[in-house]
C-alpha cells in the first residue's frame, strides 16, 4: 500500500529563495557596503583606524540593533536577516561586520533577552539607534576557552555591585558605551556562581587599555578593559545572580551565527577575487582560469562556499529548535574554516601579487585567520557538538 | 525561507525508513558478499511507489516532489547502498529522461511499466573507450527503412544482469562526435541483446553491474528517443539529474556509517571509559555530523532548485561533487572509530566504506563535477 498520494506534496514546504524582505534588506545592505565602505576600508586597515562615521550611518540605517523589539526602538528583524546583513557587509570590511555583529549579538541580544525592564528601557533605545554600541567582557587573560576560570569578582554592597578585574581581546573596549560583563560572585561556585552585568563605559573605575596591534581587523578596535570599584545598580544585573555562565553560553550560542555569517561573507569575497583575477592573468599564452589547476580551486571554493552557506542560513533559521546550538556550532565551525581554506588558495591564485598588500586578498588572508578562533574556537565548537551527539 | 522538510516529507522519510529497516537491512550484507541482485526487494519497493518517485501517478508513478526522492535515495541508502543505487538509476537516469523527452504513446508503452516497477531499466552510456568523454561513444545506429540497427558495447551498467529495458546512446555518425548521438529505448529481449556477468566491484556489489553487447539489433524507429542527435543532450541532462539522486546516496551512506560509529564509540569502553568520551573521538564525530548536515542541505538545494528552477546544473553538480567526497571522509573515519572491528566483515562499517568509494566516480566523476562548477563559476555568473 502506497503511502505517497499526490495531495501529500501540494505544498512543499522548503524553500531555498529569500523573502522579499529579506532581499530587499541584503540589497540595501550591499548597496551601502559597496558606495560607502568598500572605497576607503584597505586605508582604513592601513591606518588601523575604526571607521566611527560609518558606523553612525549604520546606526541610522538601523543596523547596529537590528533583532531590538519595536517596544525599545529596533526593527525587530529575525536572526535570518540579520545574518545576511553580516554577510554583506564582512564581504567588503571584515572588521566593520565585526564591530557590528558584536553590539548586535553579544550586547543588545542579552540584554533585551536577560534584562530587567529598566535597563531595557533605558538602555535598548541608545542601542537600537546606534547612538551607543556595544561589547561583551567574558574573555581575561587566563580564561579563554575555560571560561569558569574568570578572576573578576561582583561584590554586592547595598542596593548595588562592585565589579573588580580585567577582560582581555574585547571588540569595541575603546568604542563602546555599554558592556555585557561576567563576573564571579560566588568565587566558590565554578560556573554556578558567576553572574552577568551591563556596565556603562562612564562608571567610575571604568577604563581602557591600549589597543591591540592585530594581524587582521585592523580597523576594528580591541583592548583590555579594566575595573577597578566599578559601581552598578541591582537592575543592571542580567537574569539571577549566579545564572552569568548560561547567560554567556546562551549568547554566544546566538552570536556564532554572527560569525559564520561574516565566514561566508569573507569567503563569498575570496572567490570573487580569485575568479576575477584568474580570468584576467594570463599564463603560458591564456588565462589561468583554463587550467585545470586553477579552475578545480575555484570549484572547490564555490562548492565550499554554498556548503557553509547553506549550513549558516539552515541555522538561522531553526534558530528557535531544539537543535539550534548544535547547528550554530556546525555552521560556525565550518563556514570559519572553509573561510580560511578559501583566503589561503585565493592568495595562492593570486600568486606574487597574492602577498602584496596592494591586492585586497591579502588582507582577507588576516582577516580570517580569527573566525576560527572568536566566539568560541574551533576546538570548542567540536566539544559542543559532541556534546549534544554523544548524549 | 524555509529549509525544512514538510510534514508530508517527514512522514515519507518514516515510512521509508521502516520498509529499509524491515526489508532491506536484512539482505544488504548478504548481497553484497555473493553479489546477488535483490530483485525480490525491488519489487516491494516499487510496491510502495519508490520506482517512479518522481513520475506522475497518470504515468504510473508516485508524482512526488524532488526532495521527496532525494528522502528516498538517502533513507535506502542509510541500509544498503546497491539497493538505493539500483533505485536511483531507475528513477533518474531512464523514467526522468522518458518523462521528459520521449512522447505519448512511448510514455504509456515504456515509462509506465518502469515507473511502475514492472520492469527494470538501466542506463547504457559508458563504453569502454568512452567515460567522462562520453562523446567519444563508437556504438552506432544504422538506419534501415523504418528500423535502426545497433552495434556496440556498453560496460559499467548498473541494473545491467536483471534490466528488462534499455536507455542506449549509439551514434547515427561517427563522424558528428556528439552531434551525431541518438537515444534509443529497448526490451531487453530484443534478439541482439546480450548482457555479460555480473562484474565483481568494490563496492555496492548487489547492484547487477555488467556489460552490454549489440549485435545487429534492430528495432523499430518509433522506439528512438527525441530525434536524431538529441541523444547528447538528453544524456547530459538526464546526468545533471542523476547527480541529486546519487548525492542522496552518499548522504545515506554516509548517514548509516555515522550512526553505527556513534552508537559504537558510546559502548565500546578502552582506559576505563567509553571512547565517546576521549576528544578525539568526539571531535572525529562532531566533524562527520557537520559535513553530513551540509551535504544533506546542498542534496535538498539542488532537489529544490530542480523543482522550481530551469538550470540546475550547478547545483547538482556542487551537491554530488560535496557529498560523494564527505562520504569518503565520513566512512573513514566511522571504520576508524571502530578500530579493528571496522576492518571486519561482521561489522557493517567496512561495507558502507567500500560503497562510499564509487560515489565520486559514477554519474560524473569528482572532476568532472569541478570542471561543470569552474565552467559555472568562471564563464556563467
Amino acid at each position: 500500500m502506497s503511502v505517497m498520494t499526490r495531495e501529500a506534496v501540494e505544498a512543499p514546504a522548503m524553500s531555498w529563495e529569500l523573502d522579499e524582505d529579506q532581499k530587499l534588506l541584503r540589497d540595501e545592505v550591499r548597496r551601502f557596503a559597496e558606495e560607502r565602505i568598500a572605497p576607503g576600508e584597505a586605508e582604513r586597515d592601513k591606518e588601523h583606524r575604526f571607521a566611527r562615521d560609518l558606523i553612525a550611518e549604520m546606526g541610522e540605517l538601523g543596523l547596529l540593533g537590528m533583532m531590538i523589539d519595536e517596544e525599545h526602538g529596533g526593527p525587530g528583524f529575525d536572526v535570518m536577516t540579520y545574518a545576511l546583513a553580516v554577510e554583506e557587509l564582512a564581504r567588503l570590511s571584515p572588521s566593520i561586520s565585526v564591530t557590528m555583529s558584536v553590539t548586535n549579538s553579544v550586547c543588545c541580544w542579552p540584554i533585551q533577552r536577560f534584562g530587567s525592564d529598566e535597563v531595557k528601557a533605558t538602555i535598548l533605545p541608545e542601542l537600537a539607534s546606534g547612538e551607543a554600541i556595544g561589547g561583551f567582557g567574558l574573555t581575561e587573560a587566563g580564561s579563554g576557552s575555560d571560561a569558569g576560570a574568570m578572576k573578576t569578582t561582583a561584590r554586592r554592597d547595598g542596593d548595588s555591585w562592585v565589579i573588580d578585574g580585567e577582560k582581555a581581546w574585547i571588540t569595541n573596549a575603546a568604542v563602546g558605551k555599554y558592556f555585557v560583563v561576567l563576573a564571579k560572585t560566588d568565587p566558590d561556585a565554578g560556573t554556578k556562581g558567576i553572574s552577568a552585568f551591563v556596565v556603562p563605559s562612564d562608571t567610575p573605575g571604568f577604563s581602557v587599555g591600549a589597543s591591540e596591534e592585530k594581524m587582521g581587523l585592523r580597523a576594528s578596535n580591541t583592548a583590555t578593559l579594566y575595573f577597578e570599584g566599578c559601581r552598578v545598580p541591582d537592575t543592571y544585573l542580567l537574569a539571577d545572580v549566579g545564572q552569568g555562565f548560561r547567560v554567556a553560553m546562551e549568547t554566544l550560542d546566538h552570536s556564532r551565527l554572527g560569525i559564520a555569517a561574516q565566514s561566508v561573507g569573507i569567503h563569498q569575497r575570496a572567490l570573487e577575487l580569485s575568479v576575477a583575477y584568474a580570468k584576467e592573468r594570463e599564463q603560458f599564452g591564456r588565462p589561468i582560469a583554463g587550467h585545470q589547476a586553477i579552475a578545480f580551486k575555484l570549484a572547490t571554493m564555490a562548492t565550499e562556499l554554498e556548503a557553509a552557506r547553506a549550513l549558516t542560513y539552515h541555522a538561522a533559521l531553526s534558530e528557535h529548535g531544539p537543535d539550534a546550538g548544535r547547528l550554530a556550532s556546525q555552521a560556525k565551525l565550518y563556514a570559519s574554516e572553509a573561510a580560511n581554506r578559501a583566503c589561503w588558495q585565493g592568495v595562492q591564485v593570486h600568486g606574487g601579487n597574492g602577498f602584496c598588500e596592494d591586492y585586497e586578498i591579502a588582507r582577507l588572508y588576516r582577516d580570517v585567520r580569527v573566525t576560527t578562533i572568536y566566539e568560541g574556537t574551533s576546538e570548542m565548537q567540536r566539544m559542543v557538538i559532541a556534546r549534544h551527539l554523544t548524549r | 525561507m524555509k529549509i525544512q522538510m514538510s510534514d508530508e516529507q517527514k512522514l515519507l522519510r518514516d515510512e521509508v525508513r521502516r520498509f529499509a529497516e524491515e526489508k532491506v537491512r536484512p539482505i544488504a550484507k548478504e548481497i553484497d558478499a555473493e553479489g546477488t541482485f535483490p530483485r525480490e526487494v525491488i519489487a516491494e519497493a516499487a510496491e510502495m511507489g519508490l520506482a517512479g518517485v518522481s513520475v506522475p501517478e497518470e504515468h504510473g508513478g508516485a508524482g512526488m516532489d524532488t526532495i521527496s526522492y532525494c528522502i528516498v535515495i538517502e533513507e535506502i541508502s542509510r541500509v544498503c547502498g546497491s539497493t538505493g543505487v539500483i533505485l536511483s538509476v531507475n528513477n533518474s537516469l531512464v523514467c526522468d529522461p522518458l518523462m521528459a523527452w520521449a512522447n505519448d504513446d512511448q510514455k504509456v508503452q515504456w515509462l509506465a511499466p518502469l515507473a511502475s516497477g514492472e520492469r527494470l531499466g538501466c542506463f547504457a552510456l559508458t563504453e569502454p573507450g568512452a567515460g567522462s568523454d562520453a562523446a567519444a561513444l563508437r556504438t552506432t545506429a544504422r538506419r534501415d527503412g523504418d528500423d535502426y540497427v545497433l552495434n556496440g558495447n556498453k560496460v559499467f551498467i548498473t541494473n545491467g544482469t536483471d534490466a528488462d529495458t534499455a536507455l542506449v546512446f549509439a551514434t547515427v555518425d561517427l563522424e558528428k562526435r556528439h552531434r551525431g548521438i541518438t537515444a534509443f529505448i529497448v526490451s531487453s529481449d530484443t534478439p541482439g541483446y546480450s548482457h555479460g556477468h555480473h562484474e565483481y566491484k568494490l563496492g555496492v556489489n548487489g547492484s547487477g553491474t555488467t556489460e552490454l553487447a549489440f549485435e545487429d539489433m534492430r528495432i523499430p524507429a518509433s522506439q528512438r528517443i527525441g530525434a536524431e542527435g538529441d541523444g547528447f543532450k538528453i544524456a547530459m541532462a538526464t546526468l545533471d539529474g542523476g547527480r541529486i539522486g546519487i548525492a542522496a546516496q552518499a548522504v545515506g551512506i554516509a548517514q548509516g556509517a555515522f550512526e553505527e560509529a556513534l552508537l559504537y564509540s558510546k559502548e565500546r569502553e578502552q582506559f576505563g571509559r567509553s571512547i565517546s568520551n576521549f576528544q578525539a573521538i568526539q571531535h572525529y564525530l562532531a566533524d562527520m555530523s557537520t559535513e553530513l548536515d551540509a551535504a544533506r542541505l546542498l542534496t535538498w538545494k539542488a532537489a529544490w532548485t530542480k523543482e522550481n528552477r530551469k538550470r540546475y546544473s550547478l547545483e547538482a553538480a556542487q551537491a554530488k561533487l560535496f557529498a560523494s567526497e564527505m562520504a569518503q571522509h565520513v566512512t573513514n573515519k566511522a571504520l576508524q572509530i571502530h578500530g579493528g572491528y571496522g576492518y571486519i566483515r561482521e561489522y557493517n562499517v567496512e561495507r558502507y566504506f567500500r560503497d562510499a568509494r564509487i560515489t565520486e566516480i559514477y554519474e560524473g566523476t569528482s572532476e568532472i563535477q569541478k570542471m561543470v562548477i569552474a565552467d559555472w563559476v568562471v564563464n556563467k555568473s
